[in-house]
């Protein structure tokens, strides 16, 4: 069973279609990795997984239902996504960021209750921020932000929960730090995660299931161990090179060809 | 933030700090009010207004408090409120302190619309309210539909306003030169803002508007919260992002255009009010009821000035609006500590 798939969907911007008749099944409980070359679709696809883009043709399910037929707060206690660009607004605090991640499963007059405040703190122990709490966001790292945002996310308590580029403008201590915690979330709590990323060895570490992606197109699926071949990366980036075992974890690591064998061969 | 919660399971959150901000301008400005009322070329001791008001004062003092003073002070009350309301409104969809409705020319169309029915059609003061509305109203539509593209994105709306600013701005120019001589005059007394012979004609409309806003915008506050994260985060929280921005720009139109009609633009309110209530609450997120409290603490403040402080000469409130309005946010921003906040 796949709670969340993208059927036969066509999604785009305007008149610009970047993916055609495009089919991805998430598996359940799966740490999914999302990779392909820039402009290949993959923000795309997951803006079209969130909801925040309506395919041209074709369907999103989510627990076998078209996602936009769903209300959206019901949407938003199944599903959540950490999008590229969030603003801070002006001077709030990190505990109040992190609250604000309760607001589907808030209303009117229920706007604070036990649970909420029981979560906030769970999430924000998870995430490593709890000792950030009154601290104004905007005067935190790169890393602490992000840490804070994903503990947001984290406060809407989704079973899904999407991650678009999350490492994105980090140093590799801090992209090492996010993955990691990533992975604790999808192993310990047991969440489904989807996640673009750019680094193909980072992708290939931590991904239990690998979609590489080209012009809208999968070219391959399934756990990296299986699929990561010196053939589907030059066929999805059209980069020559090796695939050799990681050292650290047997994963396969991508090395590209030297300068000279790339131009000569 | 503290959380007060029922057993019932219903819970409500609320910042100690902006509550007590809101507390401190609500007895400010009752006051300022009480000490309004008494101003004019007949002066009343408070303790005489606030027995009137009461309804066992004198009937000498009962005439010119409740029939010719009080409802000025209530238009002046409503005028600032929504105008606080409308400013902070529009700065928070617009994330932009500059977004505000007379920034962006919701004034000036309302302007627009009171200009060609004093020149144009030499309108009775009704008419002239009633066209200032619809001129609000008409720019508010098409800044939106100008702005419109996939959703309306903060600086996309910003400078979107700024040119249908200008071009009102034009427009009303070019009518003024038009007018004949009493008709300019008409006009130009109309465009600094003034509460003068204002009342209860003016309070009911007024009022009544408020009443049924409110309560929608009390429902949209939430959402707008979220809203200020971005759109993406606040659809991945389950806002219907779209509805939100069209139901409170909507609802801040209103407010401004009924505002503007009647008491003219009023300037700066609706830019000051809102930033000069978050940097007393200190507080992130839109400040709805602070900026509210504090346009109409604002505008009766302002209101007592221009009938006291200059003496013999009467001011019109939007003169003192600006002035007051100006120099207080410059002297905020200048001695604001922190740096990098705006």
């Amino acid at each position: 069973m796949n709670r969340l798939i993208a059927d036969d969907v066509t999604i785009g911007y305007d008149q610009r279609v970047i993916a055609e008749k495009l089919s991805v099944a998430i598996p359940d409980n799966s740490f999914t990795v999302i990779v392909g070359p820039n402009a290949c679709g993959k923000s795309t696809l997951l803006r079209a997984l969130s909801r925040m883009l309506k395919p041209s043709a074709g369907r999103v399910l989510l627990d076998g239902q078209t996602i936009q037929s769903l209300p959206a707060k019901q949407v938003a206690r199944t599903l959540g996504l950490l999008p590229q660009s969030s603003i801070a607004p002006d001077g709030i605090t990190v505990g109040d960021l992190v609250a604000r991640g309760r607001y589907p499963h808030q209303g009117l007059l229920r706007q604070w209750s036990n649970d909420d405040e029981r979560i906030v703190r769970e999430s924000m122990e998870s995430t490593g921020v709890a000792e950030l709490g009154d601290r104004y966001v905007d005067e935190l790292s790169g890393g602490q932000r992000q840490r804070v945002w994903i503990a947001m996310a984290l406060a809407q308590q989704t079973p899904l929960l999407l991650l678009d580029e999350p490492t994105t403008f980090l140093d590799i201590q801090h992209q090492i730090d996010v993955l990691d915690l990533c992975a604790d979330l999808h192993e310990e709590q047991g969440r489904t995660l989807v996640a673009v990323l750019h680094d193909l060895n980072h992708a290939a570490r931590y991904a239990t299931h690998l979609i590489a992606l080209r012009d809208g197109k999968v070219l391959a699926e399934g756990p990296p161990g299986e699929i990561v071949t010196a053939d589907l990366v030059a066929e999805t980036f059209g980069i020559k090179c090796q695939v050799i075992d990681d050292p650290e974890t047997g994963t396969p690591l991508v090395v590209p060809a030297a300068r000279k064998a790339r131009l000569g061969g | 933030m503290k959380a007060i919660r029922t057993r019932g399971g219903l819970s409500v959150r609320l910042d100690v700090r902006t509550a007590v901000v809101v507390a401190v301008l609500v007895v400010a400005t009752l006051a300022a009010s009480v000490v309004l009322i008494g101003t004019g070329d007949f002066d009343i001791p408070a303790a005489d207004v606030i027995r009137t008001l009461l309804g066992d004062g004198d009937p000498g003092q009962e005439f010119i408090i409740n029939d010719l003073r009080l409802p000025r002070v209530c238009v002046g009350l409503l005028v600032g409120a929504s105008l606080g309301l409308g400013g902070a409104l529009f700065q928070s969809i617009s994330r932009n302190p500059l977004g505000s409705p007379d920034v962006l020319g919701i004034g000036q169309g309302s302007t627009a619309g009171a200009l060609l029915m004093i020149v144009v059609f030499s309108g009775s003061a009704t008419q002239v309210a009633g066209a200032a509305l619809v001129g609000g109203l008409v720019t508010g539509a098409a800044m939106y539909l100008l702005a419109w593209r996939q959703g309306v994105h903060g600086y996309r709306l910003v400078l979107v306003g700024i040119g249908v600013n200008a071009f009102a701005v034009a427009m009303n120019g070019y009518l003024l030169t038009k007018a004949d001589f009493v008709d300019a005059a008409r006009a130009v007394v109309w465009m600094t803002g003034s509460l003068n012979g204002r009342d209860w004609d003016q309070v009911w409309p007024l009022l009544t508007l408020c009443a049924v806003l409110l309560p929608l915008i009390v429902m949209y506050a939430r959402p707008l919260r979220m809203l200020e994260m971005g759109d993406d985060t606040a659809y991945a929280l389950g806002v219907p992002v779209e509805r939100t921005r069209i139901v409170l720009m909507g609802a801040a139109v209103l407010l401004t255009a009924a505002a503007t009609a009647a008491a003219g633009p009023v300037s700066f309110v609706a830019l000051t009010a809102p930033q000069l209530a978050r940097r007393l609450t200190r507080s992130p997120g839109p400040n709805l009821v602070p900026a509210l409290c504090m346009g109409a603490a604002l505008l009766i403040v302002a209101d007592w000035a221009s009938q006291r402080a200059f003496g013999a000469d009467q001011l019109p409130v939007g003169v003192v609006t600006g002035v007051l309005g100006g120099v207080y946010l410059l002297w905020l921003l200048v001695t604001e500590r922190k740096a990098g906040r705006i």
